[in-house]
């Protein structure tokens, strides 16, 4: 068998790798591409935890669904407000959305 | 009649109403009539007639009274509670005597015909008042016209026009409705210090009324004293005698413990305390003098002031510049008579310890030496005087004199006595010599309409500007003539004679020194009284305004007519008992009752009585050979110049102890006060003091406002400007940009997880 | 460990995951970037299989490259004009990759301390999915959290329609 902790470790290289997107990534689209990363790298997490520590009890994997209902609504929202800012300003460069500066 | 159901408490609250109705009418034409000149007449003539009949009833009573002297009218209230108990409280009360009842007779009588003369004499004549700068001068708006309708330059420069004398009548009833008051309210007095209440607002009044019309000024005389400059000298002259006066009655209310009259003076202890105890146990020199002679003397003082006799007499004389109705209220009926009225008062305490025979008390000798001394002293200025009031003011002088030298010799009721019909026709000649004074104005002005020039200091008061008067004027010329005859002491018709008579007569009897002083003074009064009657009455007009002189003024008139008719009558109720058709003496009975010891009359000598008809008889031939027999032309000079050479201008100038008073006293005090308590101490220190604690206070106060600035303001300002400078130094972090706030976030939720990992794992 | 077909398969499906994850950050062309993810998401949907999770694979599938990824890539689509972007990165990405490596040795510290060498502890129970959806409506369970998420998808649609909306 696989030991739990290559399936934890894979999580926390997608993790990173999700961490790295968010925070330098310049177009926004691909942030929240980033994002799913780490949504995904969590679910992994769960999940794995969930066989390896209590298969009996199906709140891993439930808690698993409701992360997905969750990534789903927000990703749903987030590229709704990519697409708005774009209409009124023209980018999709995180950085260039940046108003609320001093 | 109304007396006879009169309650003893309505006769009591009746002496109470004696002083208010003059008082309420100062205050009523003061605060009410606005100036109106019918008005304030009314009030201030009803009122005074009001008073006259109360004090009529009063006196009634009191002469029906019998034994008034051991059972007066009295009536108290607790005026200053002291000490636990009401009983040892200050009372103030009211009180009627035989002395009171004297004073409620001849006090309102002269003051009311003194108001109802005076509704006519102020309602007309002009004088000078000098326009500085610009117009209208002193802020009058009631300069009239003189005759040329404009203004003159006198000699010394001055711009001057005429002023309406009859201006500020109002006023004027006003303050001798005031006077009046005061006067009534002393001779009402129960104690001392109500007495002197009185004697202050008379003081005060004194001021206003002599000063009364303020901004008069003689043309070509710029030296000359004006009525403002008199007053002031009236009221200074007159403090320096209250200021004793008020150390003698704190002494004695510091010694007996109250002022009551009652309870001094007719109270045998008391006196016999006041006289046993002397008064400065330290002092070997003074070892003679008693508690009473002490405060008698002070008292006496106050007199001397009140009264103008020597040495504070120089303010009387030019007290005459205040209009004549003052003159004759203050120097006749009122005022000067409060001086002796005191004295006769105080009496019992100026000879406590004297037996009739004995030697003198110590006030008593002061009295008989000021009062014969001044007597003559007086009469002999009035002799080469030429304004015809001044003769009078100095006559007066001379009158009081004996009042204080029979004072001083013990004869009391003599005293009294002559104080009532002095009062009366000094009124009655004051009243008179205003009469002639207002015709020769009105003479100088018809003859000015007819043409003819007055010089612009022209004196209408001078009697050298006067004669040929008597047929003029007759009602003034008659009853100026039974005044003076009064004065001078005519024989058994005048009151002034039988008055005079009795302190002749006791002087005789007792103190041989001062009958024959106050003998030769009657002989000096009667002559310059004849003098004056002849320079004014007699002859032909000297000037134009003589030969056009008129007064026919009822208001003026008929006081002088009434006044006349007591000055012959009243002297008749103190006729000697030997001479009385009652077989008594009304007048020395019913007074000799105020004494505890009741005073018995003298026996009748005839030799005195017989001297002083020769003396009056001779005086009045004298002067009647010199200026009535060959009556004064116009131009010439006075013959008495020539008798007596350069004693006549002695005479003249006073004895020039007006000069001499301005050398050694006032010019010092003018120094003193003017370099010393104001220049030093008011401005400089005073002031100077408050203006360095104004300085010191405006100093810290700036400190104030710099710490208040700097430090309190600075720090705050520094505070939010530091706070600003944080805020724009760190706004730098507010970048807009979700991944670097990210990034920060993540950094630091990884120092979390490590401080986590290190607190859990590798410990 | 011994090469079996379940390691074998770990090991195909972690590259699929972590290299597809590799080229989500790392590409320039947002598109290629997109694709990335799917392949990404497909490995996660394998490695799940492999965890005997079958369902949350199926779902995995469904939701994820079904829904989401064409979601990206429609979006991607529509902000495509301006796209004249040079760099992929943005000015502080030395300090995002820092960071990512500190949490990548952070977490793997403790995974490698803590967790080494586990097995599972035993074995799925059958019908899992049947009883997963019967604890997903069961008052006793999952229910109000289930139907909080409704809500919440609700709120999501009704809030990408106002915002995206003209």
């Amino acid at each position: 068998m696989i030991p739990l902790n290559l399936y934890l470790l894979v999580a926390a290289a997608l993790f990173a790798m999700g961490v790295y997107g968010v925070l330098a990534r310049r177009n926004a689209v691909a942030i929240l591409m980033s994002i799913e990363l780490m949504l995904n790298a969590v679910n992994l997490n769960l999940v794995s935890f969930w066989r390896y520590r209590a298969p009996d009890a199906l709140s891993g994997q439930t808690f698993a669904v409701f992360v997905f209902a969750v990534a789903a609504a927000e990703a749903a929202v987030g590229l709704a407000l990519i697409i708005s800012i774009y209409r009124s300003r023209e980018t999709v460069v995180a950085e260039d959305v940046n108003m609320l500066k001093w | 009649m109304l007396f006879m159901n009169m309650t003893p408490d309505m006769l009591r609250l009746l002496v109470w109403l004696i002083p208010v109705p003059p008082l309420v009418a100062f205050f009523v034409i003061l605060l009410f009539t606005r100036g109106s000149k019918l008005v304030s007449d009314l009030v201030s003539v009803l009122a005074i007639l009001l008073t006259w009949v109360i004090a009529i009833l009063v006196l009634i009573a009191a002469i029906l009274t019998p034994h008034l002297g051991e059972e007066p009218i009295t009536s108290s209230i607790v005026w200053l509670p002291l000490g636990e108990s009401l009983a040892t409280s200050f009372r103030m009360g009211v009180l009627v005597d035989p002395l009171g009842a004297v004073m409620l007779f001849f006090v309102p009588l002269t003051a009311s015909m003194i108001f109802i003369y005076s509704t006519g004499y102020m309602a007309s004549g002009a004088y000078w008042t000098e326009i500085k700068g610009g117009e209208g001068g002193h802020g009058t708006t009631h300069a009239a016209h003189d005759e040329h309708g404009g203004e003159v330059i006198d000699s010394a420069g001055r711009r001057l026009v005429k002023f309406d004398a009859s201006a500020w009548k109002a006023r004027f009833m006003a303050f001798i409705a005031l006077f009046a008051g005061g006067m009534l309210i002393l001779s009402v007095a129960d104690n001392l210090l109500m007495l002197f209440i009185g004697w202050e607002i008379m003081g005060l009044c004194s001021y206003l009324l002599i000063g009364f019309w303020n901004n008069r000024v003689y043309a070509n005389q710029p030296n000359r004293i004006t009525p403002m400059i008199a007053g002031i000298k009236a009221f200074m002259t007159t403090r320096i005698g209250d200021v004793f006066m008020l150390i003698g009655i704190a002494w004695l209310y510091s010694f007996t413990g109250t002022l009551n009259f009652r309870d001094i003076l007719y109270n045998e202890e008391a006196l016999h305390a006041l006289a046993a105890t002397p008064a400065f146990p330290n002092l070997a020199w003074l070892g003679g003098l008693t508690v009473a002679g002490a405060i008698g003397l002070l008292l006496i003082i106050g007199t001397v002031g009140k009264s103008a006799q020597f040495p504070l007499h120089t303010w009387l004389p030019d007290a005459m510049e205040g209009p004549t109705p003052v003159s004759a209220m203050i120097h006749a009926a009122t005022m000067v008579s409060a001086g002796v009225y005191l004295l006769i008062r105080m009496f019992p305490l100026l000879s406590a310890g004297w037996v009739e025979g004995g030697p003198l008390t110590a006030p008593m000798t002061a009295m008989a030496w000021i009062g014969s001394f001044t007597a003559l002293f007086a009469a002999t200025i009035a002799m080469a005087q030429r304004d015809v009031k001044k003769v009078l003011a100095y006559s007066t002088i001379s009158q009081l004199a004996f009042m204080v030298a029979a004072l001083g010799i013990g004869a009391y009721i003599a005293a009294a006595f002559h104080l009532m019909t002095h009062a009366i026709f000094k009124a009655l000649l004051f009243l008179g010599s205003g009469s002639v004074i207002h015709a020769i104005e009105h003479g100088e002005e018809h003859a000015h309409h007819h043409g003819h020039h007055f010089p612009i200091d022209f004196d209408a008061q001078d009697m050298f500007n006067m004669g040929g008067l008597g047929k003029r004027i007759p009602v003034t010329a008659w009853t100026f003539l039974i005044g003076g005859l009064a004065l001078a002491g005519f024989p058994f018709v005048t009151a002034g004679f039988w008055s005079k008579d009795e302190i002749l007569a006791d002087a005789f009897a007792h103190a041989p020194v001062v009958f024959y002083v106050l003998a030769f003074t009657a002989f000096l009064t009667a002559f310059y009284t004849m003098r004056q009657i002849g320079l004014t009455f007699a002859g032909e007009p000297r000037t134009a305004a003589a030969e056009e002189a008129s007064q026919r003024d009822w208001r003026m008139n008929t006081p002088l007519v009434i006044l006349a008719f007591f000055a012959i009558t009243a002297g008749w109720i103190g006729i000697p008992a030997a001479l009385n058709p009652l077989g008594v003496n009304p007048f020395h009975d019913f007074v000799a009752g105020t004494l505890l010891e009741h005073p018995e009359a003298l026996p009748f000598d005839p030799l005195p009585m017989i001297v002083s008809v020769f003396i009056a008889l001779t005086g009045l031939a004298v002067g009647w050979l010199v200026y009535v027999a060959r009556p004064l032309k116009a131009g010439q000079p006075d013959p008495l110049a020539r008798a007596l050479g350069p004693i006549y201008t002695l005479l003249e100038h006073k004895y020039y102890f007006d000069e001499a008073y301005d050398f050694l006293f006032v010019r010092l005090f003018q120094w003193f006060s003017d370099k010393v308590v104001y220049q030093l101490m008011d401005r400089g220190l005073i002031d100077g003091f408050l203006h360095f604690v104004a300085r010191m206070t405006e100093w810290i106060a700036f400190r104030n406002k710099d710490f208040d600035t700097f430090i309190v303001n600075g720090a705050g300002d520094e505070v939010a400007q530091g706070v600003g400078n944080l805020g724009q130094a760190f706004k730098y972090v507010q970048s807009g940009r979700v991944q670097q706030y990210l990034a920060v976030a993540a950094a630091g939720l990884l120092m979390l997880a490590g401080v986590f990992i290190w607190a859990f794992f590798l410990r | 460990m011994q090469i079996t077909p379940v390691t074998v398969t770990f090991a195909i499906m972690s590259i699929f995951a972590l290299g597809g994850g590799l080229g989500v950050v790392v590409n320039r062309n947002l598109v290629h970037a997109a694709l990335f993810l799917v392949l990404s998401l497909f490995g996660i949907a394998g490695l799940f299989i492999l965890l005997e999770a079958p369902f949350l694979a199926a779902v995995q599938i469904l939701v994820y490259v079904g829904a989401i990824s064409v979601l990206i890539t429609i979006t991607i689509m529509v902000t495509r004009r301006i796209m004249g972007i040079r760099e992929s990165v943005n000015r502080q990405w030395p300090v995002a990759a820092v960071v990512a490596v500190l949490a990548f040795a952070t977490l793997g510290f403790v995974i490698v301390s803590q967790f080494a060498g586990e097995t599972p502890v035993s074995d799925v129970p059958p019908e899992s999915v049947a009883q997963l959806g019967a604890q997903l409506v069961s008052s006793q369970a999952f229910l109000l959290p289930f139907e909080l998420a409704s809500v919440l998808l609700l709120a999501a649609l009704i809030g990408a329609i106002v915002v995206a909306r003209d």
